[in-house]
């Protein structure tokens, strides 16, 4: 059905690329955008399958720049198939599959399997990022050049950093030769140690190590020198707290090539959600107190942060049904990636064509693809979504293969109704 | 009021939760439990044909002896299990331990383990009352309400004494407990240690904070010593043993910056030499051997009060 052609109408559309806003149809024509009238309807061809979105949203598809997708490895916990299943539900339509596989992704033919393996089952677009060191152990660089021949997106260590500093700058020198994109975990682990929640009251109270702001923020300050040195295109995965944006934004002024995410969890919920030791909100960066909250909420806003990641985690129950400090890092968020995000927009914190740029045409940018944008040409990949439809979030309904939620039996706000994939239907 | 129906928990799970009163009917029941314990019978039938567990994926000679006793003078049967040897450390987990000993039917569980909030967890999945028998750095509330009742006994009160909460603060359960109960009770509570032992926040726990011991000590009614693991002794989180026991060792010098007749305590088993001196530990202030006995009498009177709500048919 590929070259039939497809007209979304009646819905209100967002091109959080351009900004514009407003009523208006949208012509879909062999999986690409052939037409955006604002306004009035387009002249829809003969025969043209018609999508009614009155009283929806209508935006580009989701770009989840952070996703863990288990495969090759961890077939358990999650398959592309399954994760893309999540994602489409949840309105992503391309995901950027994490390297932390197992084996890791450091050699091209990983990547090509990936690549085969999302083409054969998965019904979003997923883009591989490769391990930015051999076996993601921090010691030697992967081979950036064919790997990305391979197809590789990006180069990452996925939940690791890499601590050692020459290790670093020899990558970010390597990388900007050939226009590669590290996008780094920044989470200094000696500085962790055996902490595993945000470092305060809280964690003092529950009996449990602390991390601090600081081990974020001495790795983001040390990446940023290395930017500096050597001039290479660096996205900080994660950002949670203050001290980090701070470093953030002096980049910003002094003109480095440097972006920045956060992960959905940091946006929406704190330290206090832990309560009595709830493992599925155990996540790296931790969850930190509500003035930092509010605080990266407001970066956000402001645009010093670019991307939302859903940080999707998988894990099962043997990893999750365990004492706090003993179980892993890690939450589902896919599916719930939009109604999390839409959370903020309800409660006024930011306004919904901006947290959408954050998880469309920004990373779109960051990562150099065509999707992303209601534009002529571009990638048919759209969603419409309710913005006000309540609903308890129940986690047996998810569709990943894990269900460690860190929203179960949550109020959510804003649904999916139907996702598009280079114009083909894969949810609603 | 039936002082039976004062303390209507299910679970000790920690002092946290825990009001003012129903510390204190734990505290009147363990007076009760002491003269139990003085008899040359030293034997009430308020858990017969209960059962028993003490769960330990800790070792610890001493609370699991305190609680062995306390059950058997109140009649239960009681077993003791070692998790440190045992199927846990084959992969079972935590869950599956708790899933398994609970099909066993029994009617109290005791439990010490080395994570924090491990105990909450089993007590989610089992039927019967548990106790927290220390749980990593999180709670230890037998301790506290043991330390309670020495102090009480010793000073006719708790309400308006300063006590002195010495040494590793940061990894003490048994520190985090008593600065709860205390609090209720209406001690003043201060905690001297240097900020490398203690947790960060701690300020807001309504204690007040001294990096040295003169103005720790000064006006204490009590001096409680908690112990420091060998393993932290050594430059990574104090230079060394000798500087510790410099600065921070409770010596006669030192408790001579406490009130006249201040009284020390110490949850045991105690480095000698380390946090404490010999001569201090042993002598005329020291409260330390009570404590112990004190402890089954708190242990006994928590198992009767989570017993009083167990069902009966």
């Amino acid at each position: 059905m590929k070259d039939r052609s497809l007209v979304i109408a009646g819905a209100r559309m967002i091109d959080p690329a351009s900004g514009r806003e407003g009523h208006g149809a949208v012509l879909v024509r062999d999986g690409r955008i052939a037409d955006v009238a604002w306004g009035a309807a387009p002249d829809a061809p003969e025969g043209a399958e018609r999508i009614d979105g009155t009283g929806l949203v209508l935006s580009p598809g989701l770009i989840d720049m952070h996703a863990f997708a288990g495969e090759p490895g961890a077939e358990h916990r999650e398959t592309l198939k399954s994760a893309s299943e999540a994602a489409a539900a949840g309105g992503v339509t391309t995901l950027v599959a994490m390297p932390q596989t197992n084996p890791p992704v450091d050699d091209p033919a990983i990547v090509d399997f990936i690549r085969r393996r999302a083409r054969d089952t998965a019904i979003v677009n997923v883009l591989p990022a490769a391990a930015l060191t051999k076996g993601r152990a921090g010691q030697e660089m992967t081979e950036f050049g064919l790997l990305r021949e391979a197809g590789a997106i990006a180069f990452s260590d996925g939940d690791r950093s890499v601590t050692n500093a020459m290790v670093m700058r020899r990558a970010l020198t390597y990388a900007r030769d050939i226009g590669g994109l590290i996008v780094h975990h920044v989470e200094d682990p000696d500085l962790v140690g055996p902490g595993v929640m945000n470092e305060g009251e809280r964690a003092s109270r529950l009996g449990l190590h602390g991390i601090p702001h600081a081990a974020e923020t001495v790795v983001l300050e040390r990446d940023i020198r290395l930017v500096g040195l050597t001039g290479a295109r660096y996205h900080a995965a994660k950002i949670s707290c203050t001290e980090s944006l701070d470093v953030l934004r002096r980049a910003r002024a002094a003109g480095l090539p440097i972006t920045a995410g956060v992960s959905i969890n940091s946006l929406t919920l704190n330290e206090n959600d832990i309560g009595d030791y709830r493992t599925f909100l155990k996540v790296a960066p931790p969850l930190r107190a509500e003035d930092e909250r509010l605080a990266v909420v407001a970066a956000l806003s402001e645009g010093l942060i670019d991307v939302v990641v859903s940080d999707h985690d998988p894990q099962d129950v043997e990893t999750k049904r365990l004492p706090f400090a003993e179980a892993e890092n890690g939450a589902v968020g896919l599916e719930t990636l939009l109604s999390a995000g839409l959370r903020l927009v309800e409660a006024g914190q930011i306004a919904l064509p901006r947290l959408l740029a954050a998880m469309t045409s920004a990373p779109a940018a960051i990562l150099g693809i065509e999707a992303g944008r209601l534009a002529v040409g571009a990638p048919a990949d759209l969603i419409l979504f309710d913005p006000d439809e309540p609903y308890v979030l129940d986690k047996a309904d998810l569709r990943s293969r894990a269900k460690n939620t860190p929203f179960d039996e949550a109020r959510l706000q804003g649904r999916v109704k139907k996702t598009l994939v280079a114009g083909r239907v894969v949810h609603g | 009021m039936n002082a039976r129906t004062a303390f209507n928990q299910k679970h000790l799970l920690g002092i946290e939760g825990l009001n003012h009163l129903e510390i204190g009917h734990l505290l009147d029941m363990a007076e009760d439990a002491i003269d139990v314990s003085r008899q040359v019978e030293k034997k009430k039938a308020t858990l017969r044909g209960r059962t028993q567990i003490n769960l330990f994926f800790e070792a610890s000679t001493r609370t699991q002896a305190s609680f062995e006793l306390a059950g058997k003078r109140l009649g239960a049967d009681v077993m003791n299990m070692s998790v440190g040897n045992s199927s846990v450390k084959k992969g079972e987990t935590l869950i599956d331990t708790a899933t398994t000993l609970n099909a066993m039917r029994p009617d109290i569980i005791v439990v010490r383990h080395h994570a924090a909030g491990a105990v909450h967890l089993l007590a989610q999945k089992v039927e019967c009352s548990v106790v927290n028998a220390g749980d990593g750095a999180h709670e230890h509330p037998t301790q506290a309400l043991l330390d309670a009742l020495t102090i009480r006994r010793n000073k006719g009160r708790i309400e308006g004494l300063v006590v002195a909460i010495c040494g590793d603060i940061l990894h003490s359960r048994v520190a985090r407990s008593n600065i709860i109960l205390l609090n209720a009770l209406g001690a003043r509570v201060r905690v001297v240690a240097p900020t490398s032992l203690l947790p960060p926040g701690i300020d807001r726990f309504g204690v007040e904070v001294r990096r040295d011991m003169r103005e720790g000590l000064k006006d204490a009614d009590i001096v409680m010593m908690l112990r420091l693991q060998r393993e932290r002794m050594n430059g990574s989180f104090v230079p060394s043993v000798k500087e510790y026991f410099r600065y921070y060792g409770l010596d006669q010098e030192k408790l001579g910056f406490a009130k006249a007749d201040a009284l020390v305590m110490h949850p045991g088993p105690m480095n000698r030499g380390v946090e404490i001196a010999t001569d201090v530990a042993d002598g005329a202030q020291s409260l330390i051997r009570e404590q112990v006995e004190m402890g089954v009498a708190v242990r006994m009177a928590v198992l009767e009060a989570l017993a009083s709500h167990l069902p009966n048919r």
